[in-house]
């Protein structure tokens, strides 16, 4: 079994309706270290030998956040800046990451329509992420396609109910290290087949 | 000339009005200021006050008990269990030493065994007042001497309990006259007399828990009532309340009331009236510490010291002499560093004030005659009188050349010369301030006072000065002129502050960072114009309070969010309260002042209310917007 990490960084946790749903079915799962940034670092001030073990020990890295202006809340970068530090992440000695898998978990308050070269947003949600990843590949990791909560402003009680129920499968999948040859072609991981199933079924 | 007691009043107020503020000017103590008073308005100079003063004495001794009460405030019970040792130690071996050796030389010089023993045991003390008061004034309690010399004088203190019971013993039992009865001797006649050794024993001890239970489950619900009054005098009448009835029930029992009021002082430093007690006794005391004084300077009998000029001359150098000898015996058993030991062997060579109640009660028991008793006064008084002065020599003449230097030479690399910071004082708060620096790789000039705490910096390579950093010769030394920056972390707001003054008057261009106690010194501070002021009691408690929401469950982000606000809040409003007029600058009005500021501040928060920062990452508001958006 593979042990996920799940970095998740949200400044108002507390007001957050979509986040607190997501978070609250996956973050006692078994084999999973949910490591919520915000509460463990209120000042910013990463502990770094600490960060690395944790990444030292998961094969799956998550960042979990909320999408503001088309990225991730401050201390999310902040930790990118800190600990993917040069020769232990990257460079010619970096290797600690290599082959691990890595991806966004993100929630947007604009639907997928709003992100589009037709939308008020212009682009894609895919293309705002390509930092991330290109951050992931630079550290020899494999970047998989996000798993997204989108139109959080006008999300109905059964649709966030069934996202929260693809997330747990999501996080299942990664710890049995399925199904994802078949995310190649995907935007995203909702759309693949394994959690497409979920809407279905509970439809 | 004497009589009244308006008259009396006067003669003493205009005493000390005139004579101390000269003396300060000169630089010499306080104390020196009130017994030169004493001695110019006592019977042999100006003859203003003619042999009450030995009355005004008793009465003003009361000054002492009051301030072992207000040093007891300062002294947590946990830290007076951890000085025990101290006590004993150093307190038996002075006070067991120079008795030996007073008795032996009083023998040699052929006095009686009794008449011997008695005054050995009235040179074995020293002057609680005298040491006590010249401490606080320079601020050195806190040093390995003002340690030592507090532990050897509360022994002193605790000791002359034992020598009031011994003394009736060396009297000849068939002589006894019906005056040992007399006023002078109320420190021993109590309504014990009559019982069993072992009854006595057992009462005395009960009385000292009765102080410790009384001070915890009586006063303090006391003074809640009282402050719930809210009449301001009462809480005055309830602390001399306080201090007189322990004195009372300490002399009942026979025990010494300045311990008894020292010891209710500890039981009442955790309270929550410590500081009120502080400032309302605070005048109380120095006003009749300030009486003892110049009692002592009018005691002193001209007419004695002119008949016997020699022998008291001899008697009074010898008594210095000796007294100084073994306490600089003890210091070096007690692994005292030289300066450390030299201030301590001047700081308490002088006969105190306990010499004026023993020789008296020995006199009225007919041990000493009139001549023995009249020149043991006059030597404990001219000792008293010579203390501080020894103390200057001591400090001015002696000290700098000895133990500690004020200064080391050493090279001073460029990036220190031209981006000085002078770092004054350096006890738990300037040494974090210190710490950080040097981590941070700038490296402070370093004034502190404590010798001991200097040398162990000196060998981890600071540069220090040691010594009073109030005093503008060693600042000068320390190169003040080239700093950019100066540190104040004293901690002491009655020495901080004055230090300021001088600072803007005499170096305006220096960048000054000043430590503040509390709010209220922050007033006075940035009235001043320091515009960098840290307040102790800011950071940590908000710190606390933000600690405390996190456990409740509150996110620790908003939590530190809202803190970092609140002592910006804090801080702006600090800077508004300060810019509004004062009533007065008197010291008197400061404890009014300072309710009114919290009133102020107080109402200050509910105008603002309930720290909000809702407005960010507020989805909701984007949310009702979307469902306007979607219904349109």
């Amino acid at each position: 079994m593979k042990n996920v990490l799940v970095l998740f960084a949200h400044p108002k946790f507390e007001h957050s309706k979509t986040n607190k749903a997501l978070v609250d079915k996956i973050q006692n799962r078994e084999g999973i270290t949910f490591h919520d940034l915000y509460e463990r670092y209120p000042d910013f001030n990463i502990d770094l030998p600490k960060e690395k073990e944790l990444l030292n020990t998961h094969d799956v890295i998550i960042w979990h956040h909320p999408f503001y202006w088309y990225n991730c809340p401050p201390l999310m970068k902040q930790w990118i800046d800190v600990v993917l530090e040069f020769n232990w992440a990257y460079g010619p000695k970096g290797n600690a990451l290599q082959d691990k898998k890595c991806l966004n978990v993100i929630t947007t308050g604009g639907t997928r329509e709003v992100y589009c070269s037709s939308g008020n947003n212009h682009y894609s949600v895919n293309e705002f992420l390509r930092p991330f990843e290109q951050t992931a590949r630079l550290c020899g990791m494999e970047y998989l396609p996000p798993f997204t909560v989108m139109g959080t402003h006008n999300l109905s009680k059964e649709d966030l109910e069934i996202h929260v129920n693809q997330y747990d499968q999501l996080i299942s999948a990664l710890q049995e290290d399925k199904a994802f040859k078949i995310t190649k072609d995907c935007d995203f991981l909702n759309d693949t087949p394994l959690l497409k199933k979920i809407k279905t079924n509970e439809r | 000339m004497s009589g009244s007691i308006l008259f009396n009043a006067i003669v003493l107020l205009a005493g000390a009005v005139i004579c101390v503020p000269i003396a300060k000017r000169l630089g010499l103590s306080s104390v020196l200021g009130y017994l030169l008073a004493g001695i110019l308005i006592g019977p042999y100079v100006l003859g203003f006050i003619g042999n009450e003063g030995e009355d005004i004495m008793h009465f003003a001794e009361f000054g002492v008990v009051m301030m072992l009460f207000l040093i007891g405030l300062e002294i947590e019970p946990k830290n007076f269990w951890q000085m025990r040792k101290t006590i004993v130690g150093m307190g038996g071996a002075q006070v067991i030493l120079t008795m030996l050796l007073s008795y032996f030389i009083l023998i040699l010089l052929g006095l009686n065994w009794q008449v011997a023993l008695t005054i050995s045991m009235a040179i074995a003390l020293s002057s609680t007042a005298i040491a006590l008061q010249t401490l606080k004034e320079k601020g050195l309690m806190d040093t390995t001497y003002g340690v030592s010399s507090f532990s050897i004088l509360l022994f002193q203190d605790i000791i002359v309990i034992v020598m009031l019971a011994v003394i009736p013993l060396l009297a000849k039992t068939d002589d006894i006259p019906p005056a040992a009865t007399s006023v002078t001797t109320e420190a021993h006649r109590s309504l014990l007399d009559s019982l069993p050794i072992g009854l006595q024993a057992l009462a005395v001890f009960s009385s000292v828990i009765l102080v410790v239970i009384l001070g915890r489950y009586v006063i303090v619900p006391m003074l809640r009532l009282v402050a719930k009054a809210r009449v301001r005098e009462l809480l005055t009448a309830s602390s001399l309340f306080i201090v007189v009835s322990i004195s009372f029930l300490m002399e009942l029992v026979g025990l010494s009331p300045a311990l008894g009021a020292f010891l209710a002082g500890v039981v009442l430093a955790t309270s929550e009236f410590k500081h009120e007690l502080e400032s309302t006794l605070e005048p109380f005391k120095g006003l009749l510490l300030g009486l003892f004084f110049m009692a002592v300077g009018a005691s002193i009998n001209f007419v004695v010291l002119s008949t016997y000029p020699l022998t008291i001359t001899g008697l009074l150098l010898g008594t210095i002499l000796l007294k100084a000898i073994v306490l600089f015996i003890v210091g070096s058993i007690f692994n005292l560093k030289l300066d450390q030991k030299l201030l301590l062997t001047v700081g308490l060579a002088q006969v105190g004030e306990f010499a004026f109640v023993l020789l008296s009660f020995a006199f009225d028991l007919n041990i000493l005659n009139t001549e023995q008793l009249d020149m043991m006064l006059v030597v404990t008084a001219l000792s008293m009188t010579i203390a501080p002065i020894l103390g200057i020599i001591n400090e001015r003449l002696i000290l700098p050349k000895v133990g500690t230097k004020e200064a080391e030479k050493r090279p001073i690399d460029h990036i220190a010369k031209t981006h000085k910071v002078i770092l004054v004082g350096f006890g738990h708060f300037g040494s974090t301030v210190g710490r950080f620096l040097r981590a941070s790789g700038v490296e402070a000039t370093i004034l502190d006072h404590d010798s001991n705490r200097v040398d162990l910096l000196r060998k981890m390579g600071f540069e220090v000065y040691y010594g009073d950093a109030t005093r503008i010769d060693l600042l000068e030394s320390a190169g003040i002129t080239e700093a950019k920056i100066l540190i104040c972390s004293i901690d002491n707001p009655d020495v901080a502050i004055p230090f300021a003054k001088t600072l803007i008057k005499k170096y305006p261009h220096l960048k000054l960072m000043f430590r503040a106690k509390n709010r209220y010194d922050a007033y006075e501070l940035l009235e001043l114009g320091i515009q960098n002021v840290y307040r102790e009691s800011l950071d940590t408690s908000v710190k606390m309070a933000a600690d405390v929401l996190a456990n409740m469950g509150h996110r620790k982000y908003t939590v530190h969010r809202q803190s970092q606000k609140f002592i910006q809040y804090d801080e702006e409003m600090l800077r508004k309260l300060t810019e509004k007029p004062k009533d007065t600058k008197e010291y008197i009005f400061k404890v009014r002042e300072e309710i009114k500021k919290q009133e102020e501040q107080l109402e200050e928060d509910l105008k603002r209310g309930i720290i909000d920062d809702s407005r960010q990452w507020n989805s909701e508001e984007m949310r009702l917007a979307a469902k306007k958006n979607g219904e349109a």
